[in-house]
């Protein structure tokens, strides 16, 4: 008898331990497919306590809430970029790990290009400018002398 | 002159860079602004703090320039900022809605009773549903909303006597006119 409890004990806490983990795990959405999607926006949106991680990469409280947030909102119909939105409307473009492209933003894309340019531009202005003054000032003969003997002497 | 220049200008550039990366450095990466000021606050109804059977509405603060405190027990710095929504909450100068985030409503009772009640109401967020519209991502926050019920001031982090006074009080003054 004593060992029939015992042994009713041991299956009771095997039980149990499954069910107390389940509560840990991050709740996930029953459809596999909206699941998938629900994670792929996630890694495209930084979660604003821990920065430089994603909405999908972190486990803090913030990023639960707001997976939590965008699972239910997609399994209402929502697009992604209805969610997407929705983020950015609370939080501003910070959310977002790709700047869109507005006039506040338009240095940050555009910038590296420009200087770029304006490198080449110089770049290119400066070596017209010494094939100039190569081409404009020949050799005196004493010059070309002291450079024929300086190339022969080798 | 111009050959002057010619080395001045790559350091003037060097000056223009060092001055925008040491400003960087000062910059507290945690303030983001939030794309809400200047826009309608979210209106909001739910249970009340102290009686859960009766509602706390957003619109009821209509007409008034108010300050809404978001806080939990659960928050170290809400406790740091407490003492100065406290005095500012006796002085009556601005109503203080505080909006109890993601908290037991045990706990939260018990932290007002001992740290003292400023608010003139208390909503009660279990779920950080009202938070989330209101793009909170970390408490304390501390917004000041205007008569027409658009946010005026996004205050992240405990608020400290000198940013109460500067920032958040002198808004109200000149938004209640």
């Amino acid at each position: 008898m004593k060992q029939l409890v015992a042994c009713l004990m041991m299956v009771a806490i095997i039980l149990a331990v499954p069910v107390a983990h389940a509560k840990e795990a991050a709740t996930m959405a029953a459809d596999p497919v909206l699941e998938k999607r629900v994670m792929a926006l996630a890694y495209e949106l930084r979660c604003l306590v821990c920065q430089n991680q994603s909405l999908g990469g972190s486990q803090s409280d913030f990023a639960i809430d707001l997976r939590n947030e965008m699972r239910e909102q997609m399994d209402q119909g929502k697009s992604d970029e209805e969610v997407t939105e929705f983020m950015v409307q609370r939080y501003g473009d910070f959310i977002l790990f790709r700047p869109p492209v507005k006039s506040t933003t338009l240095p940050l894309w555009i910038g590296p290009f420009a200087l770029l340019a304006i490198g080449a531009l110089v770049l290119f202005i400066h070596l017209k400018r010494r094939k100039r003054t190569i081409n404009t000032a020949p050799l005196s003969d004493e010059e070309r002398k002291r450079a024929e003997s300086l190339l022969d002497n080798k | 002159m111009t050959r002057h220049l010619k080395y001045l200008l790559p350091l003037a550039v060097f000056g223009v860079m060092v001055w925008f990366l040491g400003r960087g450095l000062y910059l507290n990466p945690r303030e983001v602004p939030s794309p809400l000021v200047d826009k309608p606050a979210p209106v909001f109804t739910v249970a009340d703090l102290h009686r859960p059977e009766l509602q706390f509405a957003s619109e009821n603060m209509k007409g008034k320039v108010w300050i809404l405190n978001v806080w939990a027990s659960w928050c170290r710095a809400c406790r740091d900022e407490h003492p100065l929504f406290v005095e500012l909450g006796r002085q009556g100068i601005v109503p203080i809605v505080g909006l109890n985030y993601k908290d037991q409503r045990g706990d939260a009772l018990e932290w007002l009773r001992a740290l003292g009640d400023p608010y003139v109401a208390s909503a009660y967020d279990v779920d950080g549903r009202v938070g989330m519209d209101y793009g909170v991502y970390g408490v304390p926050e501390t917004y000041v909303i205007d008569k027409q019920g658009i946010i005026r001031y996004k205050h992240i982090g405990p608020v400290t006597a000198q940013s109460l006074q500067t920032k958040v009080l002198s808004l109200v003054k000149e938004l209640q006119g």
